[in-house]
């Protein structure tokens, strides 16, 4: 059987953290590639149910990143994004959810080196854990068979 | 509860409000809502320990609201129902008039909801013993012990939205829940289908919910589902301080403070 390869979805805003990968990505910076990143105007905007449908779709790990507090394009939606996390973070704990799998970070348009160091820590934990199975076994859909072509 | 229908009599025949929201005897030993009309009706109010339903779920339907001015009879958590429904901006004191009914079972008159709001603060929301043992238990299982729990527990589910109809914070025109496209949760009744409808549930009521209950009363299958709004009372008063309905609209998820304390954000 192939090595697990985890399947990582990043919900990352537009400011800071995408224009900080895409930094990474200038500066040549080599990192995992397990990771697919999803663009929002601000992690403000992030519904903690797409993350529940990541999990749903077949995601092993989960990474939300956005702007560093007080850096807000919008000035206060990392605030109010925080807050949020942090009931979402405890509801998923009493529920069950494995909360290991969801990294939350602060990632600033110029700290390219510091997202690659997010995106290969998550994956390393993670294929450490192993494949979210449990969450896998009651998701609606069959999950697909891998191929990375 | 003579003092109660004299009141609903009187604001009847002044005209001062067109419907009076109170409990009336429904089939077998329970009570169910009643809505005034005519001076003559008000003698079928009843007020006992069985009225345990929350009334303040009416305040925001439609077919209610289009009768015009209401009054309700309010016991302490259908007063703090309504404390947040006008922070809210859904009641106002323009179509709301509030006939309390004090823990003691004695009526109180508010001028306004100012009054009802500092009524309200003398008495905090605490969760009762046996509850709060419960989440200590299911809090000291393991994650995966936990998600077994959940699963199972809300497998019977059947989506009937009892919950969410019983609720008075529950009045959006249309929920998530109804929404298929994009179809954020299955409309039959799936292990994790429940599970998402009863997280999404329980995230929309922090900071909102005030621990009435009904939601669990409500629940044709008795299913715990209280336990997950309870919790997140908990977490809100251990992380951002104190837990009231205000005016002010302070609720936990729609202010912040910049220096909120967390230790998972890297």
């Amino acid at each position: 059987m192939a090595e697990f390869e985890p399947k990582i979805v990043a919900f990352v805003c537009n400011w800071c953290t995408y224009a900080g990968a895409d930094l990474t990505g200038t500066s040549r910076i080599k990192y995992a590639t397990n990771v697919r990143i999803v663009r929002f105007p601000c992690t403000g905007r992030i519904d903690y149910m797409l993350l529940l449908k990541a999990f749903d779709e077949g995601a092993d790990g989960i990474i939300v990143s956005g702007c560093h507090p007080n850096d807000c394009h919008y000035t206060s939606g990392n605030f109010h994004a925080r807050r949020r996390w942090m009931t979402f973070r405890s509801m998923c704990d009493f529920m069950g959810i494995d909360t290991r799998r969801i990294k939350f970070s602060w990632v600033s348009a110029a700290e390219g080196a510091k997202w690659a160091d997010i995106v290969n820590t998550t994956v390393a934990s993670i294929r450490e854990i192993g494949p979210y199975d449990e969450y896998k076994k009651v998701a609606k859909k069959p999950v697909k068979e891998e191929n990375h072509g | 509860m003579d003092e109660l229908i004299k009141r609903a009599k009187e604001l009847l025949e002044a005209s001062a409000v067109k419907v009076v929201i109170g409990y009336e005897q429904g089939t077998g030993n329970k009570t169910r809502a009643l809505f005034v009309e005519k001076p003559e009706d008000a003698g079928k109010l009843v007020f006992d320990s069985r009225c345990v339903q929350n009334l303040a779920a009416y305040v925001t339907k439609q077919e209610v609201k289009s009768k015009g001015k209401m009054a309700i009879t309010a016991t302490l958590p259908v007063m703090r129902s309504l404390v947040q429904l006008a922070s809210e901006f859904q009641i106002s004191d323009n179509n709301l008039v509030v006939i309390g009914i004090t823990p003691d079972s004695k009526i109180i008159d508010f001028k306004n909801l100012e009054e009802v709001e500092a009524f309200v603060h003398q008495f905090q929301i605490e969760i009762d013993e046996r509850n709060k043992e419960i989440l200590e238990k299911l809090e000291k299982m393991t994650p995966s012990e936990r998600w077994n729990f959940w699963i199972e527990e809300l497998s019977p589910c059947i989506k009937c939205y009892a919950c969410r109809a019983a609720c008075p914070m529950c009045y959006c025109s249309r929920c998530t829940v109804d929404f298929n496209r994009p179809q954020w949760i299955p409309v039959q009744s799936t292990e994790l289908g429940n599970l998402e409808w009863h997280f999404m549930r329980a995230m929309h009521l922090t900071g909102r919910c005030i621990d009435c209950d009904a939601c669990a009363n409500a629940c044709p299958l008795a299913l715990p589902i209280n336990l997950l709004t309870k919790k997140m009372i908990v977490d809100a008063k251990a992380n951002f301080g104190t837990y009231q309905p205000s005016l002010k609209g302070e609720n936990v998820l729609s202010t912040f403070k910049p220096d909120d304390k967390e230790n998972f954000i890297q």
